[in-house]
């Protein structure tokens, strides 16, 4: 049975980061494998052949492909090894993972593990899309591989569910491709996507978005003939009256991203309440030596940030391998109602040093004070003049002191 | 001339092809979809019920009992997937406990044995179900099928022993003069001595085709449905509730690929063809269900669907009889729930009692019960065996759908089997490549890819699933 350090689940930028970093501080890159299921390093970024990647952790805006090619050259230049075609079909509990590619089925052990397998689109069965389940209805980030990477065109006339990143970009991209995009709905009263997208793909084009709004039924048997709209109240209820017929070929679904993370069902990880994992400082799970970064652990807005995130991943795996384990008792993360989820959802008694707290607002808030604060202790209170649940959040700190029974994170309206 | 004509490619069409092909005749079956086991076939609970629930004395009671009997060697000669569960009906108070009592003596006058479970039995066995079940009535001879490949290794066994199957050709007219019956298609027209009307959800107007006072009429039903992940325990058995002058209601079951099922309901509808689901039949189901339970799973929901059962009006049983006009033409109608079930012993009660009577059947004497053997490398524990494998056929290393963990030898497997491909809808039928929780967001440009290579076409020819359901629309400028 072969042995690695650390072994990466994944091969996009989530998974480079982490073993560069992992690499750098101090283990031998013959000693860090990553695992990765298609052809190519670099994973979604590929399709993603518009620009604005880049710009925190190169200062420049680069296009998906050249993003990870960033990465891939390093990891050409150290020399960590990686497979390519090669799935991880389970994580063991006796630290051993089983593969398989064209080359056999087997079975590889591992000090440490790393989970950077993305997520995924949710899908027209995930939101419970009612009506035919015909052919045109196809998630976002579907449509732009048919269209980025197998260059065919999937509709003419498309309606878009959903103001997710993918489904503006795809708005836009569908448009330059010579179909008609007739519109975005958006069951929330606020759009779920970058501002920088709703100005740069949809206004440009005179795409109107339709806020509060679904899709309540598609129409059409073999092929999508129309979809029928309609509002939606406060508490997210179709409203009676509002349907509208929109005749449409093709409906793409920009509804959400959701982890990868069926693979870890097998380890029985410890969850909260809501089911999340717990997740500490380190992006270590209840599970010692299995770290987890990345799209995997919580969908972010900007590639830079699961950049940044996978070397948290990186550097906690290379250190547990280096000097063992360090885990302690854990205090809760917690977090008041205006904030949607933190991560991490603990922090070890013992940790010093940087931490980094990501969360999200529930709903746009303007006139903000954003509080992170123990129970005798505030260690940052930053005002905001407008938080959006579409914009991570990301505030850092530094701990020096044990930090007394819990963490809040909190969103208070000011005066 | 051919000596029988099957119309339809359901259960029952598929079973009888196959129990035909033991004898020497010249089979033909006609099947508008272009696929086998598409209609009702392929959207109900996929369940084997015992048989303690219809009338005693019942067609429907008869053909449940000996079809739910024959599963077991069913499912190895053809290589299906079929899992003895067992069922619980729960019932949630004493009246519903009375309730229980009268369908354990209806499945003795069936000949089904059952036992009465109490509450902490039942609770036992099913942990996350609503802790108010008050008893439960246990059937351990129901189980759960993969009714798609049920159908398509029946048919393509029934091919292997010499059966013609046409798809995409739809019956547009049927006579008769002399000792023949002329059976006419969008396509085609085909003479045959005998010609049998599996048409399922169609087979009243396939038999007033024929006759056109025919006088029984489908209602469909629809029954809509909701599929939950494999990643999470929920229950292990077909979880029933005490049937109601409402219908059966709404069950909570595994699959036989370790999903859940919860659904369906019962609502009519004016088209078989209409399978739309919608937003308070959902919530109806989820309602129903979330009494089952202790806590709803339906956040676990991977996809929603719906499928039409052949109900008849005014006829409370199947149908099966030859047409008043010519013996020689014989209707199944109203094969409803529990037609799934009964499928193969409808094929073999068809034969005893019909066709044995109009036609000679000799015995072939090559018929091979059995298909090829299937790889699912799912289904392979060892890892030796596995490495053993992909050594021997590098394809099935190169995996398509990672949630299913579908590899291209998987995929070239079917392909290469005798019932055509014609659809992504179709491969998954088969391999369930994109029916994980990405629904084929990242498998499904592959396996249109793999798709077209096979049957030599361009990409924007591959369909969804029928005729017009092309999902691309043309090359990118």
């Amino acid at each position: 049975m072969k042995h690695y350090k650390i072994i990466i689940i994944g091969g996009g930028s989530a998974a480079m980061g982490a073993a560069l970093k992992a690499n750098e501080t101090g283990i031998d890159a013959k000693d860090i494998l990553i695992i990765e299921k298609s052809e190519y390093l670099g994973g979604i970024l590929n399709q993603c052949i518009h620009t604005g990647f880049g710009l925190s952790e190169f200062k420049e805006e680069l296009t998906g492909p050249e993003y990870a090619n960033r990465f891939i050259v390093q990891i050409k230049e150290k020399g960590i090894p990686y497979l390519l075609s090669t799935m991880v079909i389970s994580i063991n509990l006796d630290k051993t993972v089983e593969i398989r590619s064209v080359n056999g089925d087997e079975i590889l052990s591992y000090d440490a593990l790393i989970i950077a397998t993305g997520c995924i689109e949710r899908s027209p069965g995930a939101i419970k899309l009612n009506g035919y389940r015909c052919a045109g209805i196809m998630t976002a980030g579907q449509a732009q591989n048919y269209l980025n990477n197998l260059g065919y065109l999937p509709g003419k006339k498309v309606f878009i569910l959903g103001s997710g990143d993918i489904g503006l970009i795809m708005a836009r991209r569908m448009t330059l491709e010579g179909a008609k995009v007739i519109g975005v709905a958006e069951l929330m009263s606020y759009s779920n996507g970058l501002k920088r997208n709703i100005v740069q793909c949809l206004e440009d084009y005179n795409i109107p978005l339709y806020l509060s709004t679904t899709v309540k039924e598609t129409i059409g048997k073999n092929r999508l003939e129309k979809i029928i709209l309609a509002s939606v109240d406060e508490k997210l209820n179709f409203i009676p009256g509002t349907e509208k017929e929109v005749e449409c070929d093709t409906l793409l679904l920009s509804v959400g991203l959701i982890p990868n993370v069926n693979i870890l069902s097998k380890l029985n990880l410890n969850k909260d309440k809501t089911g999340k994992f717990i997740i500490d400082e380190k992006c270590e799970t209840s599970r010692e030596g299995i770290y987890i970064c990345g799209n995997s652990l919580h969908v972010h807005d900007l590639v830079d940030e699961v950049t940044k995130e996978s070397r948290i991943a990186g550097y906690f795996a290379a250190k547990y391998v280096l000097e063992g384990e360090t885990k302690d008792d854990v205090i809760p993360v917690t977090h008041n109602e205006n904030v949607g989820y933190v991560v991490p959802n603990v922090l070890n008694k013992n940790y010093r040093g940087n931490v980094s707290i990501k969360f999200r607002c529930r709903r746009p808030m303007r006139n903000v004070t954003v509080i992170i604060k123990d129970n005798t202790n505030t260690f940052k209170s930053i005002k905001k003049m407008a938080i959006i649940p579409s914009e991570m959040q990301n505030i850092s700190f530094n701990v020096s002191n044990d930090i007394d029974s819990y963490l809040n994170v909190e969103i208070k309206e000011n005066e | 001339m051919k000596d029988v004509i099957i119309i339809g490619a359901g259960a029952v069409g598929c079973f009888l092809a196959r129990e035909l092909s033991r004898y020497n005749l010249d089979i033909l079956v006609l099947e508008k979809n272009n696929d086998v086991g598409n209609g009702a076939s392929s959207a109900n609970s996929a369940i084997i019920h015992s048989g303690y629930d219809p009338k005693p004395n019942s067609l429907k009671a008869k053909l449940n009992v000996e079809g739910c009997a024959m599963f077991d060697e069913l499912s190895k000669e053809l290589d299906f997937h079929f899992f003895k569960i067992g069922s619980l009906t729960l019932a949630f108070n004493e009246e519903e406990n009375k309730t229980l009592k009268e369908l354990q003596n209806r499945g003795e006058l069936n000949g089904v044995s059952t036992s009465i479970l109490s509450k902490e039995e039942t609770l036992n066995l099913e942990p996350n179900l609503n802790d108010n079940v008050y008893s439960s009535l246990f059937a351990p001879t129901a189980g759960i099928v993969d009714c798609f490949n049920m159908c398509a290794h029946t048919m393509e066994n029934a091919i292997d022993n010499g059966v013609n199957l046409k798809l995409d050709e739809e019956v547009i007219d049927i006579t008769h003069q002399n000792d023949k019956i002329l059976v006419k298609t969008n396509k085609d027209i085909y003479e045959s001595r005998i010609v049998i009307n599996a048409a399922g959800l169609a087979s009243d107007k396939i038999a007033r085709l024929f006759d056109k006072d025919f006088k029984l009429t489908i209602e469909p039903r629809k029954g809509e449905y909701y599929v939950l992940d494999n990643d999470f325990d929920l229950v292990n058995h077909v979880c029933f509730v005490v049937p109601s002058k409402l219908g059966k209601g709404v069950l909570v079951s595994k699959t036989s690929s370790n999903n859940y099922i919860i659904g369906p309901n019962n609502v009519e509808t004016t088209s078989i063809d209409d399978v739309s689901t919608d937003n308070e039949s959902l919530i109806d189901i989820k309602n129903k269900s979330s009494k089952t339970l202790k806590v709803s799973p339906i956040y676990k929901t991977i996809r929603v669907f719906a499928g039409n059962r052949a109900h008849l009006v005014n006829y409370d049983d199947f149908y099966i009889e030859p047409s008043k006009l010519n013996p020689n033409f014989i209707n199944l109608v109203g094969i409803e729930s529990p037609g799934l079930t009964s499928s193969p012993a409808i094929a073999k009660y068809v034969i005893n009692e019909f066709i044995s009577k109009l036609i000679k059947l000799d015995l072939k004497s090559n018929f091979n019960p059995y298909v090829k053997k299937y790889i699912v490398m799912k289904d392979i524990k060892s890892v030796e065996e596995k490495d053993k494998i992909i050594k021997s056929n590098p394809e099935y290393g190169k995996i398509i759908c990672s949630c299913e963990c579908v590899s291209l030898g998987e995929i070239n497997d079917v392909l290469s089997r005798s019932v055509p491909i014609n659809s992504i809808k179709a491969l998954k039928k088969r391999l369930r490549t994109g029916y994980g929780r990405c629904q084929g967001g990242f498998c499904q440009p592959l396996l249109a890819g793999i798709l077209a290579k096979h049957k030599d076409i361009d990409l924007k020819d591959i369909l969804y699933s029928e005729d017009d359901s092309n999902i691309l629309k043309e090359r990118a400028k």
